[in-house]
């Protein structure tokens, strides 16, 4: 339990730092490199992945004696790596999520761009313009976006059954996913529709709903607060209604778990297949039309070199390796690729085993290139705090949704600044 | 003393003085170091802000609240867990069937993970969880425990009560069972009722343990971290962010070593003012034999 005592050995452990951050940026060794690369992943399939492909790697490439994939539990992924960059213990390569742009800003990670396109076979043009933006300044690649998985409506098919509801997928819109899920609720008690991982604190992930109403997070330079904007009011009051008055949505308070059988519609990224666990019948659809038409949004994932490694010449050579065509065809089996040539449903199929060819060219292949990534801005974790802290008052029966909202524009409009 | 008996002396501190020095000193004084400066993490810059943080303390909106949460959460846990304690043991002080047994079961909570013992109550206090099962038996309509305010507050304060009462309970027994058993027989022969007894002998012979319990309770109180981060998470709004929570977020969240190293200083800061009023009120309370 951190304690105030385990607060300051935590400083003392990080006032290393001072003295050995600012000695990184070349490489210092030529021969015994030893690489290391922070991961959230504990999968061991994905984990065996890795370690052939830096075997394979390290073979064609004496100087260096080893490559470590070092997996961190998810939920502390960021608060460890930065403690590790902080106290001079930085990997060589990390996987980086919302940190990316803070990351980026601050000259933490290496250029890519020149060496990717440098690198002999990589086909930098094969990258999809749509999943490179995030990981991007003027025009200079900072962090490869290896996991791009859009999110997807999955249904309960034997829940609506059970409630004598029908889904058509052609035509879908909010209000029918409401209207189904209430539906649904009465008939059996069941939730109706969850956005999964949202537990009434991730509010970034509701922007898979309020992106179908038009609504933004921030303006695409991150300076001006979105959350007043007539879209997202009418997005958030969707969602209210949804919960206190149609009670298609499960309420702050209440588990519902979709994969354990518990919802019948659940928003959630394709990648998340592995939780079906065959216990009901299922489908899966691009997420539904809102009223500003059809949409999609990604969750992306990418891996990027650290400018403090000393050996971030050599750890930039195995990141080119490790996302060539043919590595990247074979981390495509875990995670939707960036590459254009590897998207196809069929390729997507042969190594999944929860959906058909035709399902996932029609919920990941064709909603990638024009998908839009879930909100991210530099001091992600103090905005998503702040706004969480407003947005806590949103969800009662009475809630005032235009203040509530206003007031999460007054939170986080000090932080909003020019990415 | 000879000089070789004080060698002897020094050497038998020094394993607890490098560990003070390792562990309190040296990060105490680098917490007010990094209080006097801006630290990017992410470029290693270190930038001398002087009195900025503290400036930054001073104007920070949401801090005002937190102080208040702190004291409502603090101030619950320790009279709780103070009168909890002492009632558990003065009742568990006596002879009867299953007296061992109770002492046990009340007792067991401390020795349990607070991760794990605060997850099983998240669970429990969830809209649809347990508690509320249990009070729809008896036509209670709950509440949502943990999604506003006062209750939020509640809960935090009682898993933090019911899982440290326990230590209390123990060390006013062991307390209790150290009153010579003359005292209460004579006070019976001279008319004393069960109340005045418990005024007038039990608690001024055990005042020296409530001073102990009180001192601890309140440390331990200020610093409760888990129940915050696994229940909660501050909220709803800043209802149940604490000073500690809030410290956490600001060094390991949002980055802000500087602002959380000024305000884990105020914590602090708290701490010992309250163990110094404390120690010093004992002279008017606290009651020594010799």
């Amino acid at each position: 339990m951190p304690t105030t005592a385990k607060k300051l050995v935590s400083a003392l452990a990080l006032g290393t730092f001072a003295t050995t951050a600012a000695c990184g940026g070349t490489d210092a060794a030529t021969e015994d490199i030893e690489l290391r690369m922070s991961v959230w992943t504990s999968n061991e399939d994905q984990l065996a992945l890795f370690d052939s492909i830096a075997d394979a790697y390290i073979a064609d490439h004496p100087e260096i004696t080893s490559i470590t994939f070092e997996s961190l539990p998810f939920e502390e992924y960021n608060t460890t790596l930065t403690t590790q960059i902080a106290g001079g213990n930085a990997p060589d390569l990390a996987w980086m999520g919302d940190l990316s742009a803070d990351l980026i800003d601050s000259g933490a990670l290496v250029p890519l761009t020149d060496a990717l396109e440098g690198t002999e076979g990589w086909d930098y043009g094969d990258l999809l313009p749509s999943v490179t933006g995030e990981f991007s300044r003027d025009g200079e690649l900072y962090a490869y976006p290896f996991s791009n998985s859009p999110f997807a409506l999955y249904v309960n098919t034997d829940l609506l059954a059970e409630a004598g509801q029908t889904f058509d997928p052609a035509g879908l819109t909010w209000d029918k996913v409401s209207e189904i899920g209430a539906a649904v609720h009465d008939a059996t008690g069941k939730g109706g529709f969850v956005v999964n991982d949202f537990n009434y604190s991730s509010w970034n992930t509701l922007a898979t709903i309020w992106t179908g109403f038009g609504a933004t997070a921030w303006d695409t330079d991150g300076t001006e607060c979105g959350f007043t904007s007539p879209e997202m009011t009418e997005a958030f009051t969707f969602l209210h209604k949804a919960i206190y008055t149609d009670e298609s949505m499960p309420g702050p308070g209440t588990t519902a778990d979709f994969f354990a059988g518990d919802a019948a519609f659940a928003v959630a990224q394709v990648s998340r297949a592995g939780n079906l666990d065959g216990s009901f019948a299922y489908d899966i659809a691009p997420l539904p039309a809102g009223p500003a038409g059809d949409y999609s949004v990604i969750g992306q994932a990418g891996m990027g070199v650290l400018a403090s490694s000393p050996n971030a010449e050599a750890a930039t050579g195995f990141l080119a390796y490790l996302t060539n065509p043919e590595n990247a065809a074979q981390l495509a089996q875990y995670f939707p690729p960036p590459r254009q040539s590897l998207l196809t449903g069929e390729a997507l199929a042969a190594n999944n085993e929860k959906f058909t060819a035709e399902q996932l060219q029609t919920v990941v292949v064709d909603q990638i290139a024009d998908a839009v990534t879930l909100p991210n801005h530099t001091n992600p974790a103090e905005i998503a705090q702040k706004a969480k802290t407003e947005l806590d008052a949103m969800w009662a029966p009475d809630a005032d949704i235009p203040g509530v909202l206003a007031s999460v524009c007054s939170a986080v409009d000090p932080l909003l600044v020019a990415k | 003393m000879g000089r070789a008996d004080a060698a002897t002396g020094y050497l038998f501190i020094a394993p607890q003085l490098v560990g003070v020095l390792v562990f309190v000193i040296v990060p105490v004084g680098l917490a007010i170091w990094y209080s006097l400066n801006d630290w990017n993490i992410f470029t290693g810059q270190l930038t001398y802000v002087g009195g900025g943080n503290y400036q930054a303390a001073l104007d920070d909106p949401a801090l005002p609240s937190v102080l208040g949460a702190t004291a409502v959460f603090s101030g619950g846990v320790v009279a709780l867990n103070i009168v909890l304690g002492l009632a558990l043991a003065v009742m568990l002080n006596r002879r009867f069937k299953g007296a061992v047994l109770f002492r046990t079961l009340f007792f067991s909570p401390v020795v349990v993970s607070v991760v794990a013992w605060t997850l099983v109550w998240g669970f429990l206090l969830q809209d649809n969880g347990g508690v509320n099962g249990v009070l729809a038996l008896v036509g209670v309509d709950g509440p949502n425990w943990l999604q506003n305010g006062p209750t939020a507050m509640v809960a935090v304060t009682f898993t933090q009560v019911v899982r440290s009462v326990g230590i209390n309970m123990v060390l006013f027994l062991a307390a209790l069972q150290g009153v010579p058993g003359e005292l209460y027989e004579a006070a019976r022969l001279d008319g004393a009722d069960p109340r005045r007894i418990f005024f007038r002998i039990t608690l001024p012979l055990i005042s020296p343990t409530l001073l102990l319990t009180a001192i601890i309770t309140i440390v331990g109180a200020l610093q409760s971290f888990a129940q915050i981060a696994v229940l909660t998470e501050g909220g709803p709004g800043l209802s149940t962010t604490v000073l500690v929570y809030y410290v956490f977020q600001q060094a390991f969240s949002f980055n802000d070593i500087g602002y959380g190293s000024t305000l884990a200083l105020m914590l602090l800061t708290f701490v010992m003012v309250l163990t110094v009023i404390q120690w010093q009120l004992r002279r008017k309370w606290v009651f020594y034999e010799d």
